[in-house]
């Protein structure tokens, strides 16, 4: 289980290994404080969603699911993508509402994050590859905190580095887009780095 | 016809959706290794792109605006899963390589964005030109960052041998660091930065 949460969170970084939520992570980088708020919406969203969607998956969707209603050959896994983001879309506003009702604070902090975050492709990703390598419930829980986790420090170092990148006497060439590339590509190189830890 | 053109090409160039507008940057990113992925999965976004666009500027006077989001994702994943479907059912090798990401241009940014940002306050025939440019642009990106990694990553184009390998008594000794997520950063960040160059010298 530690293994799993550590391959998710480093190794197999959704944002630097599979270039998931990159609009996301260029958007919401300017600033640390920001992309704290930004990396507690994205775990928030990601844990619940996650292993709902492994329930919809596996109850509804999933070839033979029906077998106990009389229908073994039933498959409606080509359904799978427009209920993931049907749910995704739902969480999203419900923990808005729950966010809104009793943390009034956190969900101010959060403000237009939290809807946006439904078009994040980390999000979608990360159910689309708990089906596709065919994780148990208790991993699927796993494997969404550990990504979202890797996610969240992901932006924030970035944004650490864009502040300082940022500094007070910027010119031209610091302030362009293509330097952010730069940045997330160096960040990339040293997560390759881990793809050389051997966990028992 | 002049007009149409001038409008594609602003689209592929002057705003060119990956590295102008900075969207749709998760799925170039993950399918250039070969040049063979990046042009399926560009036809992928072409027909889900033009067909979105058509279809939600066709039905913009009827899309109440509260319920304009759900409406548009729905379209848009619906589009997507009779690609991912057709892709599967001829090209099942294929398929298998683009794993989830032909799936994931539901969340492309793209596709919402120009959907929420074009084809919402615009005709038909315009919005499909517009669909076409942006899906166009991103193909070109896509394809040419494809070509860059696979030519100096393995030696090949399209899987056909053209720089001779050292292991084979050539002369070309592939660069691994290709194949691996960070030359992707560089290479998108070598588009942006010439891109938003030329267009800053242009008028």
């Amino acid at each position: 289980m530690i293994d799993l949460f550590i391959r998710a969170a480093f190794v197999e970084n959704l944002a630097l290994a599979f270039f998931l939520g990159i609009c996301t992570l260029l958007g919401g980088s300017r600033r640390v404080g920001t992309a704290a708020g930004l990396g507690v919406a994205i775990t928030l969203v990601m844990v619940f969603t996650v292993p709902l969607n492994y329930l919809v998956f596996h109850g509804l969707l999933a070839p033979a699911a029906w077998t106990w209603a009389g229908m073994p050959e039933l498959d409606l896994s080509h359904l799978s993508l427009i209920c993931f983001i049907g749910l995704i879309a739902a969480t999203v506003h419900v923990l808005e509402l729950v966010l809104d009702r009793f943390f009034p604070a956190l969900a101010q902090a959060l403000g237009i994050f939290l809807p946006l975050i439904t078009v994040n492709c980390a999000i979608l990703g990360g159910s689309l590859f708990m089906v596709d390598r065919h994780y148990s419930l208790t991993e699927s829980v796993v494997f969404a905190l550990g990504s979202s986790v890797g996610w969240a420090l992901a932006v924030m170092a970035l944004a650490a580095i864009r502040e300082r990148i940022d500094g007070p006497d910027r010119d031209e060439a610091s302030r362009s887009q293509a330097l952010v590339f730069v940045a997330i590509g160096v960040m990339s190189m040293g997560y390759l780095v881990f793809s050389g830890v051997q966990l028992a | 016809m002049r007009s149409f053109l001038r409008k594609l090409s602003h689209s592929i160039v002057d705003d060119n959706p990956v590295a102008v507008q900075l969207l749709g940057i998760c799925s170039a990113l993950a399918v250039t290794k070969t040049v063979a992925t990046a042009l399926v999965m560009s036809a992928a976004l072409t027909a889900v792109l033009v067909a979105s666009n058509g279809i939600i500027s066709a039905l913009r006077r009827v899309i109440p605006h509260s319920t304009r989001l759900v409406l548009q994702i729905t379209i848009i994943a619906t589009l997507v899963i009779v690609t991912d479907q057709i892709i599967a059912a001829f090209a099942p090798a294929m398929s298998r390589q683009l794993s989830v990401f032909v799936s994931l241009i539901i969340t492309n940014c793209i596709v919402l964005g120009r959907a929420e940002a074009f084809a919402m306050s615009h005709g038909v025939g315009e919005s499909l030109v517009d669909g076409l440019g942006n899906a166009l642009g991103y193909g070109l990106l896509l394809t040419t960052v494809g070509a860059v990694r696979e030519l100096l990553g393995a030696g090949a184009l399209l899987g056909q041998r053209v720089l001779p390998l050292v292991q084979d008594g050539g002369w070309f000794e592939p660069l691994a660091i290709l194949h691996l997520p960070p030359a992707g950063f560089f290479l998108i960040a070598g588009f942006v930065w010439l891109l938003q160059r030329t267009r800053r010298v242009a008028p």
